[in-house]
């Protein structure tokens, strides 16, 4: 009872934040973009906040959900914890940029199978197998298992993005 | 043909004003920006250079597009594709020419613009086939006219009205605007269900272009001039109450545009049933970036204090109820030990059949289980969030919720400003399953709008979202079963309650088909909010009857899936007592399409199968689940999904809804489990609240449908209860293990590791 009668007093853990703005210019989707935001800012929200590329979400900021995976050089990154300070000119391609008209062979095998129940998760889901399949052209199902848990499906759309992921890389292959 | 009535839904057909005219529907500028891209991958057409309102469902242009409004938010379940569909194919048109946009809510234009216990189809079917079949009626008494011929001989096919007998045809958008000016006909012929054409097709998802191309489609896309970005600090306990705040850091912190508390609801307001909120009172940050803000949130400091113990009346569509609140820090440990104990004294009795108690005397064998599962947060991959624009006249909202149309009321009362001066746009949810009902953030969003006089969007953090939800109440269920020496079930016992809510349905099977029955109920006030989740109470009442069910088949020696058909014969033949909620026929025909198609008696070689089935949501779900142990975990190889949900209007995304329910319900069982200590959630993000991944998933999900003619029904849950028990039943196969309490994983045999 001593707990509910004391007075709680809460204080959340005050960490020094860097308060330096500074100027990057940024090579996304193949064009130069110059922010000026604290170099600590993940790359995330200088994409959503800055420069208007919102395909790319937020679902936990900690990097345990996938949602946010943009390539960064053909490498599938976290983009929530990914400072814009360490991007330097490394290439960052967002959803948006992975095709001109949507016709990435993941994009138009996630269309065939119609992956999609809400959403929300699936340009992370896309931007992942897209790497997945740059890498590894005809993986096995444990390799795209491996390759995909990392991106949570709140829906469970789970058997559909492996379908999908197959033919893709079927599609690449024969192509 | 039937003829129907238009009476029915008759506001839906009184044209919108604000719709009326040429161009697209306005307000709307954000949602339809790639609009000219639908056009362009869904039909030939060019866009029209004007539209003709046929009613407030659709307009048709003069070259024969048709826009089709689609009632309610999309939340994943496609009803922004399923919906039209049904207009579509009353109309008449051929579906390449439809283009398909969110509708604004109207509650005049519109009725039930909501999502929530699966009924959108179920509910809107009746209207939908009249929005479309009454416009093909106009256009056909238009294009009667034009010709001067009787209107019994003009005949419609996928957008071309035709008069056989004189060879003349004309397409619907040169009859549009002549149709448009015609009043809205009193009774409409309805297509006989041979006759449709689209509904019972597949169709792509209408949006499907735009999700996997990035294209602003949620509430946290939107951007706006001049627009800042908030962010809410809340209690970090139940139990508790925001006392203070001290800011003095956090202001100092570049991009902060102001700090203050708000309170969600006035104290003298008297709640609705969607008006749940955790707690009423929250600090709020508001800043020029996000990544700003969430670093002012950090530097911010509140103080709290406890709670009281409380007492409110509150508002359950006309009639009311008071919510007991208790004062107190609440743990996880504690709330199982108090059910058990509620459990043990009984509770207030629901249903009684016969003699239970002289039954369970005389009883040969008798089976009990205790069966519990814990509270959940719901973690829809799109936090909470909300754009807000509130002005002294006017308040602009844009965001993704489940009930505009109620919440809508609720910030009338807030603010004090009228309905008409309130527009609420819904954006596509990113995940709602129950969550979304209780739109709270769309309260603050509009709040701190008001207090800034400047455009704002609300963002919960991932972490915000998860520990200050609107949960999966926690549950207990005793179940016992009295068997004779033929091992025929005699009696059943369900003694059922919750923290703070009882899950008990009282008249479902297997009530009915047991001569001495006995349900009873108890709950156990809290602090904790709880809310709908994905097939509230049947998401918990089916694991337990399920598995428990599974346990009784085996001491009677009989097959799990022919013992369910024997008390379903029962049931259907000899039912005991009145009210049972639910027809024996189609609940047997659930369970014998699963039978067939899963090749029951013959499951592969190290398989071992669960079987399961529920009736909730006015659909039938059976599953049969393969599982099998695999370097001492279990792997889901397949589960066989029978479904009796009448007409199937898209049955390709059907599946797809199906197969969701199967795989969030796997996910649940394994994993799923919010626990508390002293008030605190114990699981704040994705590291430690365990979300069900690719791996885990089953490998392979296959559904059948019963085909019939009966109106569609729910869709979105009835899929998600049975699987719990489906899996557990599987896993005592698979390992000798009962498995009680949920989650399964955390209840470890030494076979799980």
């Amino acid at each position: 009872m001593n707990l509910i009668a004391q007075t709680f007093n809460i204080i959340y853990n005050f960490k020094e934040i860097f308060t330096i703005m500074a100027t990057f210019n940024l090579n996304i989707n193949g064009k130069t973009q110059q922010v000026d935001v604290d170099p600590n800012t993940p790359i995330l929200w200088v994409l959503r906040d800055h420069l208007q590329l919102v395909g790319t979400k937020y679902g936990c900021g900690i990097a345990q959900c996938g949602s946010c995976t943009v390539h960064m050089d053909g490498v599938a990154v976290r983009a929530c914890m990914l400072t814009v300070a360490s991007v330097g000119n490394q290439e960052i391609t967002t959803i948006e940029g992975l095709s001109e008209n949507g016709d990435h062979p993941v994009q138009k095998a996630w269309l065939e199978v119609d992956v999609p129940q809400c959403g929300y998760c699936q340009a992370g889901q896309i931007m992942t197998a897209a790497a997945l399949l740059d890498k590894n052209p005809d993986p096995s199902d444990s390799e795209i298992e491996m390759a995909m848990n990392g991106n949570i499906c709140r829906c469970g759309t789970y058997t559909r993005i492996k379908k999908a992921v197959k033919i893709a890389a079927a599609t690449k292959t024969n192509a | 043909m039937p003829l129907k009535k238009t009476a029915i839904g008759r506001r839906a057909f009184i044209k919108n004003t604000s719709l009326a005219g040429g161009g697209l529907v306005l307000g709307f500028s954000f949602l339809n920006s790639c609009t000219d891209r639908q056009a362009q991958t869904m039909t030939a057409k060019e866009m029209p250079e004007e539209w003709f309102e046929m009613n407030g469902y659709l307009k048709i242009g003069e070259n024969g597009l048709v826009t089709i409004l689609s009632p309610n938010p999309e939340g994943g379940q496609n009803v922004k594709t399923s919906m039209p569909m049904i207009v579509a194919d009353e109309l008449d048109i051929d579906w390449n020419d439809v283009l398909v946009e969110q509708a604004p809510l109207n509650t005049d234009a519109f009725t039930r613009q909501f999502i929530g216990g699966s009924q959108a189809i179920r509910r809107g079917w009746s209207g939908l086939r009249l929005a479309g079949a009454s416009a093909r009626q106009m256009l056909i008494a238009a294009a009667a006219e034009a010709w001067q011929v009787p209107v019994g001989e003009v005949t419609t096919e996928a957008g071309v009205l035709y008069h056989r007998g004189s060879d003349k045809s004309v397409g619907y958008g040169e009859m549009a605007a002549a149709a448009a000016k015609l009043p809205v006909p009193e009774e409409v012929p309805l297509k006989s269900i041979d006759d449709f054409d689209i509904i019972g097709t597949s169709k792509k998802n209408v949006d499907g272009l735009k999700i996997v191309t990035g294209k602003p489609l949620f509430g946290s896309d939107i951007h706006r001039e001049g627009m800042f970005i908030a962010m809410i600090v809340h209690p970090p306990a139940f139990g508790l109450r925001l006392k203070s705040i001290d800011d003095t850091e956090a202001r100092k912190l570049p991009g902060i545009k102001d700090i203050f508390t708000i309170k969600v609801f006035n104290e003298d307001y008297e709640k609705t049933f969607f008006d749940t909120r955790s707690f009423n009172e929250v600090a709020v940050v508001v800043g020029n970036s996000t990544w700003e803000v969430l670093n002012a949130k950090k530097a911010l400091k509140i103080e709290c204090e406890p709670i009281e113990d409380a007492t409110e009346t509150r508002d359950r569509f006309g009639s009311k109820w008071e919510q007991h609140t208790p004062a107190g820090m609440e743990s996880t440990a504690d709330h199982f030990a108090q059910m058990e104990k509620m459990a043990v004294k009984g509770g207030v009795v629901k249903r009684r059949d016969g003699d239970p108690e002289a039954a369970f005397k005389k009883a040969a064998k008798i089976v009990e289980a205790t069966y519990t599962a814990p509270f959940l947060a719901h973690n829809c991959m799109e936090p909470m969030n909300f754009f807000a624009d509130v002005t002294s006249e006017k308040a602009e909202l844009i965001g993704p919720l489940q009930k505009p149309e109620f919440t809508e009321q609720t910030l009338s009362a807030r603010l004090g400003m009228p309905l008409e001066n309130i527009d609420i746009q819904m954006t596509r949810l990113g995940g709602g399953y129950g969550r979304r009902s209780y739109a709270h953030w769309l309260v603050e969003a509009a709040l701190i709008s008001q207090r800034m006089k400047a455009p704002i969007k609300l963002i919960y953090t991932r972490e915000d979202d998860m520990t200050d939800g609107i949960y999966r109440p926690a549950y207990l269920a005793k179940m016992r079963a009295g068997l004779d020496a033929n091992n025929n079930l005699i009696a059943y016992h369900v003694n059922a309650g919750g923290i703070p809510e009882s899950p008990l349905a009282e008249n479902r099977f297997p009530a009915g088909a047991v001569e001495h029955y006995l349900a009873e109920e108890w709950t156990i006030d809290s602090n904790l909010t709880v809310g709908s989740f994905r097939a509230p109470r049947s998401n918990f009442m089916a694991s337990a009857e399920q598995s428990f069910l599974d346990e009784v088949a085996e001491a009677a020696g009989k097959d799990p899936i022919d013992f369910r058909l024997e008390l379903l014969d029962r049931a259907k033949n000899r039912p005991v007592g009145e009210n049972n909620d639910y027809e024996a026929d189609r609940y047997a025909g659930v369970l014998k399409l699963v039978k067939e198609t899963s090749n029951w008696e013959k499951a592969a070689p190290k398989v071992s199968r669960g079987v399961s089935a529920y009736f909730c949501h006015n659909s039938y779900a059976a599953q049969v689940l393969d599982v099998v142990v695999e370097n001492g975990k279990p792997v889901v190889q397949k589960v066989f999904c029978a479904l009796d949900c009448g007409i199937v209007v898209n049955p390709d995304s059907a599946k797809n809804m199906a197969e969701g329910g199967i795989v969030d319900g796997i996910g649940n069982a394994f994993f799923g489990e919010l626990t508390f200590k002293d008030g605190i959630p114990e699981k704040s993000n994705f590291d430690t609240y365990r979300m069900i991944r690719m791996r885990e998933a089953p490998k392979e999900i296959e559904v059948h449908f019963v085909k019939n003619e009966i109106d569609p029904t729910g869709l979105g849950e009835p899929t998600f209860p049975p699987i719990f028990a489906a899996l557990a039943n599987a896993l005592y196969r698979a390992t000798g293990d009962r498995y009680y309490h949920q989650p399964f994983l955390s209840n470890k045999s030494p076979l799980m590791g």
